[in-house]
């Protein structure tokens, strides 16, 4: 096997343990909660007979491992259990959801990646004037204020005095193409402006860096034009701090639009685990609290082993 | 007044540096004029101004340096006021540039033949295809191995030699009129040096291009140049005809340039049979994870005396250094000093054995840290090795200075930043000898520096073991350094030992051949040097 091929499956292999790891402390922690679980759930409501409904429900009767061991084998089946509050099946639940908060995550990364990368890249080539500081005051500005700030000041401004765009990013199923964008304008902008700060000034600090190297001076001695020393020589070479700081706000986008879809009231995965924390419904919290981290280790998975890729004395050996 | 076959004319350039401490005059009021097809020389210790005035003639200052006075006239555009533009439209396709290191300035992300062609396609000068093919015909020019292939490969997967001669490739692709060579060879073993010079010269011939070749190291430009210009903080010192300015240069300062490596350490008595050596290496190996790179090294060092390990880069010198230290565990093999055999890792060594062995390495502004104080450095050995603290301490630290030639009042509360590379060397010194070591190890000490400076950091230590009796192993590919301070030498190559004896011996025929290929590398203060050495060996090789 090439050094490159073992280091990827190595890579992988690490990603299972993990996933391992956090899949046991996302099951456990639940039960680490004092007093007894079930009487927990039912709160008000508990008597004798719904406290041993829902140990039943729950397995409580049953040793932890082997509970454990049947919630993995249910979930490698497919089968993530029923929720407490209504008992349909997660995987119907937790679908639709799941599939909303994709697309919303998708869209905007689709508008801030390329952005961000670009503003970064322009703000490199023109650094110290007038329009790199215009980008870095913008972003430092959109970065300093809590999403949910920023959620609220484009309403007032984009819905309440405008009335450009609803406030309310309400989609179903059926909702065609078209009128779902429309509708997720706002989370995405919000979205944008709380992740496009991050991604722009890493990608400016990477490429400046690099900017006092021999081989950037090099290709200024050989005339090159400005754009093509940042884009040809500067770029590739700032590639592993772009690639993780994209990833990373990748997963957040995925992971940390919670509180995006809570003030928008989208029906996305994010809100239907704030929802299941206040009812109490564990199996639903531990699907999604499991969906969630995956996410963030898989995202992370492909962030190391691009990185490896994207370096040629990595990928081209002597 | 522009001679027709005048290329470059510079009249009165002054270049003016700035940084957080105010400004320096880099380059005062030159004059400079060079004619088509003409080789110019210019040499000068580092801070002569020589790279700056070398990218001055592309119209290039580098961040924080600025052209305050003079003109530069390239083929009769005024550059100083050319515009950016213009500036940039000039560089590459007629005046290029060969840096001194290769493997800085290939982009490590870019195959090596689309880093050559750039120049002529962002240019227009050729299309893709004719501008590879000129590229392959060149890197055959520079004798790379596999021309048509060796272009595919990235930088990192080409030696250094292969590199410099690709880069020189690169320069000359898009015909340029002027090629500037900024210390094209100073990162290169001997041996190779004399490949790529070599080349270099053929090529520069074949396509009649002009070139400025800087460098610090008289007896090369002399092989390249057909003028020399001798620079001194920014100001010339002397120019002439490379032939004349050998015969009888003028200046006192270009004498002094002539006169170093002239040197030669104290001699000292012959050694009494049968003493215990102090340090006694037995049949080390040693390796990187799977990769050999001592095999079966022995050697003896007697109290007192200077042993001069010398080889090429890869040969396993350094190595050797730390496998002495502990910090490279050996494979196989032992070391012992004065008798007792050592622990191979330095965790295993008590702190008095860790005393008596003192390292100094090459870069010394690596080895200081820059926010600790020449007090902190010394100050640290002094109380960590000897338990010296407060007056005593500071009375020791002071006597160590003068010692090194420092004077404490001036410099005791420095920081590295505020000291010359040689006086950081001296500092690094002062911290090995604060220790009060037996044995020296000095790795490459002097490579760094100048050589005046380091003909005078030779003297001190030449000093220093007279008077305090010290024993040096001193490791070096210099075979200059090699002639003035040591008693023994040892040859390396490959993790091997080719070649060990006493230092007259070593420089007296008959040789083992890689000791001869390696001395007669070195560079000679006579301008048909290279022509002799090249017929020579070409006399010699098998036909």
């Amino acid at each position: 096997m090439s050094p490159l091929a073992s280091m990827i499956v190595k890579r992988i292999g690490l990603g299972f343990v993990t996933l391992a790891v956090v899949s046991a402390v996302v099951f456990f922690a639940v039960y680490l909660l004092p007093g007894d679980l079930a009487e927990e759930i039912l709160g008000q409501a508990a008597t004798p007979e719904t406290v041993a409904n829902i140990r039943r429900e729950l397995g409580l009767d049953r040793p932890p491992i082997e509970r454990y061991v049947d919630w993995i084998t249910g979930l490698l089946s497919g089968d993530f259990g029923r929720s407490l509050a209504n008992g349909r099946p997660i995987a119907e639940l937790a679908g639709m959801r799941l599939v909303n908060t994709l697309y919303l995550a998708g869209f905007a990364a689709a508008v801030s990646i390329p952005l961000s990368l670009t503003l970064g890249i322009v703000a490199a080539l023109y650094r110290e004037k007038l329009i790199d500081r215009s980008i870095n005051v913008a972003a430092l500005t959109a970065i300093s204020l809590p999403e949910f700030f920023i959620a609220y000041i484009l309403i007032f401004a984009l819905t309440v005095k405008a009335g450009w765009l609803p406030s309310l990013a309400t989609v179903s199923a059926d909702t065609p193409l078209g009128e779902r964008m429309f509708r997720s304008i706002l989370p995405v902008l919000t979205l944008t402006l709380a992740v496009a700060a991050h991604v722009m000034r890493l990608t400016r600090a990477a490429i400046v860096n690099l900017l006092a190297s021999p081989y950037i001076e090099m290709a200024r001695l050989k005339g090159l034009k400005p754009w093509r020393v940042i884009l040809r020589h500067a770029l590739p070479n700032a590639l592993a701090p772009i690639i993780n700081v994209v990833v990373l706000n990748l997963a957040y986008l995925i992971v940390g639009v919670v509180v995006v879809e809570v003030v928008f009231a989208y029906p996305g995965l994010g809100q239907l685990m704030v929802d299941s924390v206040g009812k109490r419904d564990v199996p639903v919290v531990q699907a999604t609290c499991l969906f969630f981290a995956s996410t963030y280790i898989m995202l992370n998975l492909v962030a190391d082993v691009a990185t490896i890729a994207a370096d040629p004395r990595l990928l081209h050996r002597r | 007044m522009t001679v027709p076959d005048t290329l470059l004319t510079m009249r009165g350039l002054a270049i003016e540096g700035r940084s957080e401490r105010g400004t320096t005059q880099i380059v005062t009021g030159i004059d400079l004029n060079l004619k088509r097809g003409e080789v110019l020389g210019l040499i000068g210790e580092s801070g002569a101004g020589k790279s700056t005035l070398g990218l001055a003639a592309m119209g290039y200052t580098r961040d924080g340096c600025r052209i305050t006075a003079g003109s530069i006239v390239f083929d009769g555009i005024e550059l100083t006021t050319a515009g950016d533009e213009a500036r940039r439209r000039l560089r590459g396709s007629r005046i290029a540039y060969v840096a001194q290191s290769a493997a800085a300035a290939f982009n490590p992300a870019m195959r090596l033949i689309d880093q050559s062609v750039e120049i002529a396609v962002q240019h227009g000068v050729m299309n893709n295809a004719e501008a590879a093919a000129a590229a392959i015909a060149l890197y055959r020019r520079m004798q790379l191995p596999s021309p048509e292939e060796i272009g595919f490969r990235y930088p990192h997967q080409v030696s250094g030699g292969q590199l410099q001669r690709a880069m020189t490739a690169m320069a000359m692709v898009a015909r340029p009129d002027l090629i500037v060579f900024d210390e094209p060879t100073t990162a290169l073993d001997v041996t190779t040096q004399i490949e790529v010079l070599a080349a270099i010269r053929d090529a520069v011939e074949a396509i009649g291009t002009s070139a400025i070749y800087i460098s610090h190291d008289l007896a090369l430009v002399a092989q390249m140049a057909d003028r020399i210009m001798v620079l001194r903080h920014g100001r010339l010192v002397e120019e002439a005809d490379t032939r004349t300015m050998m015969a009888s240069p003028r200046q006192a300062y270009t004498k002094s340039l002539w006169a170093v490596r002239t040197f030669r350490g104290s001699r000292k008595p012959e050694m009494a049979a049968g003493t215990t050596p102090l340090l006694r290496v037995e049949r080390l190996t040693a390796a990187y994870d799977e990769t050999p790179v001592l095999q079966d090294v022995s050697l003896d060092l007697h109290r007192g005396r200077t042993v001069a390990v010398v080889g090429e880069s890869g040969s396993g010198k350094s190595t050797l250094a730390r496998v002495i230290t502990g910090l490279l565990p050996p494979r196989q093999g032992s070391v012992a000093f004065e008798g007792k055999t050592l622990a191979g890792s330095y965790r295993g060594r008590s702190p008095e054995e860790l005393r008596r062995v003192q390292m100094i390495v090459q870069m010394p502004d690596t080895a200081l840290n820059p926010r600790q104080r020449v007090r902190d450095a010394i100050g640290r050995p002094l109380k960590f090795y000897l338990g010296l603290t407060g007056e005593a301490r500071e009375r020791r630290m002071r006597e160590l200075l003068t010692e090194i030639e420092l004077d404490p009042d001036q410099y005791v509360d420095r920081y590295p930043a505020e000291l010359s590379g040689g006086q950081k060397q001296r500092v690094c010194i002062a911290r090995a000898l604060a220790a009060e070591p037996a044995l020296l190890i000095c790795d490459e000490i002097t490579s760094a520096l100048d050589q005046l400076v380091a003909e005078e950091m030779l003297k001190l230590l030449d000093r220093l073991q007279r008077e305090r009796g010290l024993t040096y192993l001193f490791i070096t590919h210099d075979l200059a350094t090699v002639r003035a301070i040591a008693d023994e030498v040892v040859v390396m190559k490959d993790g091997r030992i080719v070649e060990a004896g006493p230092r007259d011996r070593m420089f007296a025929p008959p040789h083992h051949p890689y000791t001869d290929l390696l001395l007669s590398s070195v560079p000679e203060m006579d301008p048909d040097w290279l022509d002799r050495l090249l017929d020579q060996r070409k006399a010699q090789a098998p036909s």
